[in-house]
């Protein structure tokens, strides 16, 4: 029996701004932008809206002018019947969607638009000044502050740390991450959003610069300004709609935190196991069912770790799983098939969601994958504290 | 001119903390331990994590410990700390089991490694002791 979630509500609309080192417009203005042109593209009009979720990225953590609830008064709503604020980093765009379909069965909201906006970069400061500034602004007092005391900055240092342990538990090697970042730059090169769409070798990879060993700057992602909208509406309206729906056939959540209290292995054992255990029951299927993965990659660390949590192989065993180029094109685990955040843009959770959507519409052009039946779209925030995702398909069933 | 050069930021001790600062003067290391289930905690919290009881007491542990891991900085980030790029940082587990961000001293950053036994050493930043590991010897 599958669950009664599974198919019950879909993706109808998509909205994608220009994305990058874009200034003079605020993420708010961004956000409307994004949700503009989501409705266009659902044919739908602003007053069939009645549902709104809302996730500002770091500019929303940092109280630098990040979209909130003010967003509502942007757009000129009234008469929601649904409207939040969510924050989970990085894991909340799956989140927003699978609060929107579960809102949607339960009757309380018909079509729901959920954006993610984002304005940290600005005119003449570096990318990594953006997140920098963010992680500098308070000098933690007591044992928290120790971190600081002993030089460790911003989310780099964290992911170095983590990934680090794992190549040391496992070893995991330089070049297999490096070839996460070759195979997503290699489909970056046809998906024309992409900011990266130079082809990438695995040399070029080892001479980009170290940010925190073991991380090159090619195994981090960008930094973009710019917003993404979805709208998800319920199943039996979507069919008629403009857009190929995509359906919402999986969602799952795990969440260790960032509290890592003795024996806690978080950096190398991912919420991503809880999270596909809920995924995969709820979609009735395993990751052998799943065509295409959109993972997140604020690092290419991120995505070896997800790949081992979600089973696609043992853990340990995801540097040998990703060298031989099976992400990529032609590969046979097609992932992050628009270069993801590594290599096309920075949306935090909406850039797999959007890919995801794209494929699963085959709408991908030339990156279209050949079989696109169940796609994997995860989100993940923190130092891999946070995790959610979705099963998404272009069946209704 | 004194006055513009960057200072390192340095963790202030605070009510919670006053006596890890205290003990670190003396070059002992102190961890909140909560009276209900005994476990140790780290980062200080008025209740503890596990059982949400309330009410600890400071226990001195060995100070020995093992890297869990580490990463070597070379990201121009904090001004105080551009001197010492490439800098190691790294994430000790203490033999009690709580772990602890620090900086490996007394050792090449590619001598470093996951696994190596290392003990406390607090040296003054300014006037605020701050833990460091060195390799046991």
């Amino acid at each position: 029996m599958p669950h009664q979630l599974r198919g019950a509500a879909a993706i109808t609309g998509l909205g994608i701004t220009p994305m990058g080192r874009i200034y003079g417009k605020s993420s708010t203005d961004f956000a409307v932008d994004a949700v503009r042109l989501a409705i266009d593209d659902a044919g739908l009009e602003k007053s069939d809206i009645d549902g709104l979720l809302i996730n500002a990225g770091i500019t929303g953590m940092t109280g630098a002018n990040g979209v909130g609830l003010q967003l509502q008064n942007a757009l000129g709503m009234g008469d929601l019947r649904l409207l939040n604020h969510m924050n989970a980093a990085g894991s909340t765009a799956a989140q927003m969607v699978q609060y929107a379909t579960m809102a949607i069965d339960a009757g309380m909201a018909t079509h729901v638009v959920c954006v993610f906006a984002d304005a940290p970069l600005q005119q003449g400061s570096s990318s990594a000044a953006a997140y920098g500034n963010a992680g500098r602004r308070s000098g933690p007092t007591g044992i928290l502050g120790l971190s600081a005391g002993a030089g460790h900055f911003g989310a780099n240092t964290a992911y170095a740390l983590a990934a680090k342990r794992h190549m040391s538990l496992y070893g995991t090697t330089q070049d297999q991450l490096g070839a996460i970042a070759v195979a997503e730059r290699s489909w970056a090169t046809m998906n024309p959003r992409a900011k990266m769409q130079d082809p990438l070798t695995l040399e070029e990879y080892h001479a980009s610069r170290w940010i925190v060993e073991p991380l090159h700057l090619l195994d981090c992602c960008l930094v973009s300004n710019g917003a993404v909208a979805v709208i998800v509406s319920p199943a039996n309206q979507a069919k008629a709609m403009p857009q190929p729906p995509v359906y919402v056939w999986g969602m799952g959540q795990g969440h260790p935190g960032d509290a890592r209290r003795a024996g806690d292995a978080a950096e190398t054992e991912t919420g991503a196991r809880l999270a596909a255990e809920t995924v995969f029951r709820m979609a009735g299927v395993g990751p052998e069912d799943i065509d295409v993965c959109e993972l997140y990659d604020c690092y290419t660390y991120t995505v070896l770790v997800t790949l081992e949590d979600y089973g696609f192989c043992k853990k340990g065993e995801g540097g040998a799983f990703v060298e031989d180029g099976k992400l990529g094109p032609g590969g046979s685990l097609p992932t992050n098939t628009g270069g993801g955040q590594l290599s096309a843009y920075y949306m935090w959770g909406m850039t797999p969601l959007s890919e995801a959507i794209i494929q699963g519409r085959s709408q991908g052009g030339e990156r279209q994958v050949e079989k696109n039946d169940l796609i994997l779209a995860t989100g993940n925030g923190g130092a891999l504290s946070y995790h959610a995702s979705l099963i998404l398909s272009p069946h209704a069933n | 001119m004194a006055d513009e050069t960057p200072t390192k930021p340095v963790s202030q001790p605070d009510e919670l903390t006053e006596p890890f600062f205290a003990a670190g003067e003396e070059g002992r290391l102190l961890l909140a331990t909560c009276v209900v289930c005994k476990e140790m905690r780290l980062p200080t919290s008025p209740t503890c994590p596990n059982c949400l009881g309330e009410g600890y007491e400071w226990n001195q542990v060995s100070g020995r410990g093992k890297v869990y891991t580490f990463g070597i900085m070379h990201q121009r980030y904090h001004p105080a700390w551009e001197p010492e790029l490439p800098y190691n940082i790294a994430v000790v587990e203490l033999e009690e089991g709580p772990r602890m961000p620090a900086n490996i001293i007394g050792v090449e950053n590619d001598e470093i490694s996951v696994g190596m036994p290392v003990e406390v050493v607090w040296e003054l930043e300014g006037e605020i002791p701050v833990p460091r590991f060195r390799p046991l010897a």
